[in-house]
């Protein structure tokens, strides 16, 4: 038993040994050519982070409350941006989910289109978006519903689209055989069975539009993030830290709030 | 040898799972013990190895108390005991060989066996392992590939790659048809008679306990109700036992097909 | 009886219960309340309102267009530049989340206070936006890409740590329980167990998180945290949007291009 030879391992095809020596190759030349291409001064990092520290970090632990109205004012317009963008969003998405859902308008060529739509506007990120609306309508907290309306549109869609996918298609068969027409076949068998994913979807979004809206402030898009800038060019880490604690609760607050509607919705 | 002396296990629900044991397990029997579901055939078992915690008495394997063992000598204890579960229990994406190799892991250490660095006779005793239950040509296979039948006996070459002194079986053959069942029923017989591994399994299956047993213990609520060599046993017992007559789906049959 | 019977038929009975229609029906206007509100709040500072936005457009597309396309070569660096602060931040993240992920998972960490502990530091982490922590970082570090880097590395964490622990606690559990009846350490169950079961879908998240990764250091760009956001904002102070244009368009390009790569290596995963 100790002379015991094993047998072969069974022959990798040539072609996956290659496949599996060029993957190897381009992971490792991805990462040379990254931390050769990389420049960071560190010891400008680390000389700057010494002689800032103690100019910023207890000051974000102490946060200046005289500036807590000011900061509610504009992290509460924050929340009307997030929901009025992914309320629009919600509706948005709707149609434009059962064009690429491939179950339902029948031709795969229609559903791709409807899929390369989705993802041409989830290729932009939320602030090109708003640079782009700030332009059109102004720097104003509209321009920041817009914004935040058309990027949730894409994700939303796609979402939208795998539920619509993944339904149950028989109770759709049952239906056609009982001579129902498409568009009772749409309220009576569809519509029931991604109702609750949608509210619960079209919620969590509603979650990550939060995050998301806190910082268009940046380019002029209203709520919270022109305080953010403001307050890192004027050097203010005390109304910094107020910002950031004012964020956190509010994040937190709606996050727990969302989960606990979506689990009883689902 | 196993002995369980006054052994009881209450739930952190206040469930009790085992009242009052007293069992002997000599060395190199094939103990069957029966019951209904939830009747503690499983507590039983696991609590030879720890997996689950008697809360009083004292439970002795080879002369020591196990109820107060801590990682260390756990380790060592559950080196000693191998098992095998209903559901086999395989890392389905991981390899036959792999998931063999996985039963040395009580006797390798942490470093080497995350980088895969076995010595070479634990190599050929896994294969040989798997040659023992004849599926040594699956070596290379993904572990999810195989069928049931073929996963049982992986994984009871899993258990022979560990060396054990014992053999745990929690329902061994409760997800396989009949001519398999048997099939994993006669391996397990014969390592009990070929390597002298004191072997106790859960079954609830009356025809297989009868034909394969030494020995038969049978429970009911968390006690035993009957403990004897399976050559006393009658159809009568098992209606002792059970507290019912016997049905048809007591029976898993099929022994001529295999 | 017969006769109450025969007054329900009457009634007609509801598809839905009366108190359930009520609910939905005051949740409905609660909502479109909050958004007629909510719509309200953010235009009153527009000047000529809806309509005018409209016009507007065509004013942008005026503006952008033609993008300026001659500044390419002078784009690329900085492209390249953020895609190489994506690749460390997502690469650093991946390597920390590793025992993050495995603390705040209820079914490997059986330690109640252990868990709670990291389940509470990471929700808290993933409440910070990542532009929060580019500004405190680039007041910390000055500008530059390590600011940046830092700032996508603990934003990608915080969600990428979460994601796995989810993946963690949904493995199959039985594997795990027959390494320790085996003798497995800790370690050893985890390394033979768990870590095969997860790891197609750690690769999967990891590839997920390197997109958003790519997507925010746009944003951190704007705060001077380096990369092409940096050019872009310099193109906006000064009014030049047809410059502008080219770095969103090149931007566009390479976030379409890295989800259709990453999409492959997905499918080939599963």
């Amino acid at each position: 038993m100790e002379n015991l030879q094993l047998p072969p391992k069974p022959e990798k095809s040539l072609f996956k040994k290659i496949r599996a020596i060029f993957i190897t190759l381009l992971v490792i030349a991805m990462y040379v050519w990254t931390f050769v291409g990389i420049d960071i001064d560190w010891g400008r990092a680390i000389e700057r982070s010494i002689s800032n520290f103690h100019r910023v970090v207890p000051k974000l632990f102490s946060p200046d409350w005289a500036a807590a109205g000011d900061v509610g004012l504009a992290m509460l317009e924050t929340v009307f941006i997030a929901f009025a963008g992914s309320l629009m969003a919600a509706v948005l998405a709707v149609p434009l989910s059962f064009l690429a859902a491939q179950n339902m308008m029948g031709g795969k060529v229609v559903s791709t289109i409807g899929k390369w739509i989705l993802s041409a506007i989830r290729a932009f990120p939320d602030l090109i978006l708003a640079i782009l609306f700030v332009v059109a309508v102004g720097p104003n907290a509209f321009a920041g519903v817009l914004a935040i309306a058309i990027g949730s549109t894409g994700m939303l869609g796609k979402m939208f689209s795998e539920i619509i996918e993944s339904i149950d298609m028989d109770v759709v068969q049952a239906m056609e055989a009982n001579g129902a027409n498409k568009i009772q076949i749409l309220f009576y068998g569809v519509i029931p069975q991604i109702t609750p994913e949608f509210l619960s979807y079209a919620i969590y979004r509603f979650e990550v539009d939060i995050r998301a809206s806190s910082i268009l402030g940046i380019v002029g898009a209203g709520g919270i993030g022109t305080m953010i800038v403001f307050a890192s060019s004027n050097r203010n880490w005390n109304e910094m830290g107020m910002i950031l604690l004012a964020i956190i609760i509010v994040v937190t607050v709606i996050d727990f709030a969302s989960a606990r509607i979506r689990r009883k919705i689902v | 040898m196993i002995e369980f002396k006054d052994v009881g296990l209450v739930y952190p629900n206040g469930t009790e799972g085992l009242k009052n044991i007293n069992v002997k397990i000599n060395e190199g029997e094939f103990v069957v013990i029966v019951g209904l579901s939830g009747a503690g055939k499983s507590t039983f078992i696991r609590s030879i190895n720890r997996l689950v915690t008697p809360t009083s008495g004292s439970l002795l394997v080879d002369g020591e108390d196990i109820l107060n063992y801590h990682s260390g000598n756990l380790r060592k204890l559950r080196t000693k005991v191998g098992m095998i579960f209903q559901n086999y229990n395989l890392v389905k994406r991981s390899n036959v060989f792999k998931n063999v190799l996985a039963g040395r892991l009580g006797h390798t250490g942490t470093l080497r066996s995350i980088l895969n660095l076995y010595s070479k006779e634990d190599k050929s005793l896994a294969y040989e392992s798997l040659n023992r239950v004849n599926i040594a040509e699956k070596l290379y296979n993904r572990a999810d590939e195989l069928s049931g039948g073929q996963q049982q006996r992986v994984s009871i070459a899993r258990v022979l790659t560990q060396k054990p002194k014992y053999i745990l079986a929690d329902e061994p053959v409760a997800s396989l048809d009949p001519p398999t069942s048997h099939q994993v029923m006669t391996y397990l017989k014969k390592i009990n008679k070929e390597d002298k591994i004191t072997t106790i399994v859960n079954l609830h299956f009356i025809d297989m306990a009868m034909e394969y047993a030494d020995r038969i213990i049978g429970m009911r609520a968390g006690e035993v109700v009957f403990d004897g060599p399976a050559s006393e046993v009658t159809e009568k017992t098992f209606e002792e036992i059970y507290g019912r007559s016997i049905r048809e789906d007591d029976l898993r049959g099929g022994a001529d097909e295999s | 009886m017969t006769n109450e019977n025969q007054s329900l038929v009457q009634k007609s009975v509801p598809l839905y219960p009366a108190k359930t229609k009520m609910q939905v029906t005051i949740i409905f206007f609660v909502v479109l309340g909050i958004y007629a509100f909510s719509m309200f709040w953010t235009q009153k500072e527009m000047v000529n309102g809806f309509g005018g936005a409209l016009g507007n457009m065509y004013v942008v597309i005026e503006k952008f267009f033609p993008p300026n396309l001659s500044i390419l070569p002078a784009i690329w660096n900085a492209m390249m530049q953020t895609i190489q602060m994506a690749i460390i931040a997502t690469t650093v993240a991946a390597i920390l989340t590793v025992p993050l992920a495995v603390l705040s998972a209820q079914n490997i960490t059986t330690f109640k206070p252990l868990y709670v502990l990291t389940r509470t530091f990471l929700n808290l982490l993933r409440t910070i936006p990542d532009l929060v922590l580019a500004v405190i970082f680039v007041g910390l570090f000055g500008v530059g890409v390590f600011p940046g880097i830092l700032a996508l590395t603990i934003f990608s964490l915080g969600i990428l740590a979460k994601l796995i622990s989810e993946t963690i606690e949904s493995v199959d559990m039985n594997p795990l329980e027959a390494m320790r009846a085996s003798g497995g350490n800790v370690f050893q169950v985890i390394w033979y167990a768990l870590v095969p079961q997860v790891l197609p879908q750690f690769t999967s998240l990891v590839l997920y998180v390197f997109e958003i990764n790519i997507r925010a250091s746009v944003v951190l760009g704007l705060v001077g945290a380096g990369g092409i956001g940096l050019v872009l904002n310099q193109q906006l102070k000064f009014y030049n949007y047809p410059n502008a244009m080219t770095v969103i368009l090149v931007i566009f390009a390479v976030v379409l291009i890295i989800e259709y790569i990453s999409n492959k290596i997905r499918e080939a995963l599963i």
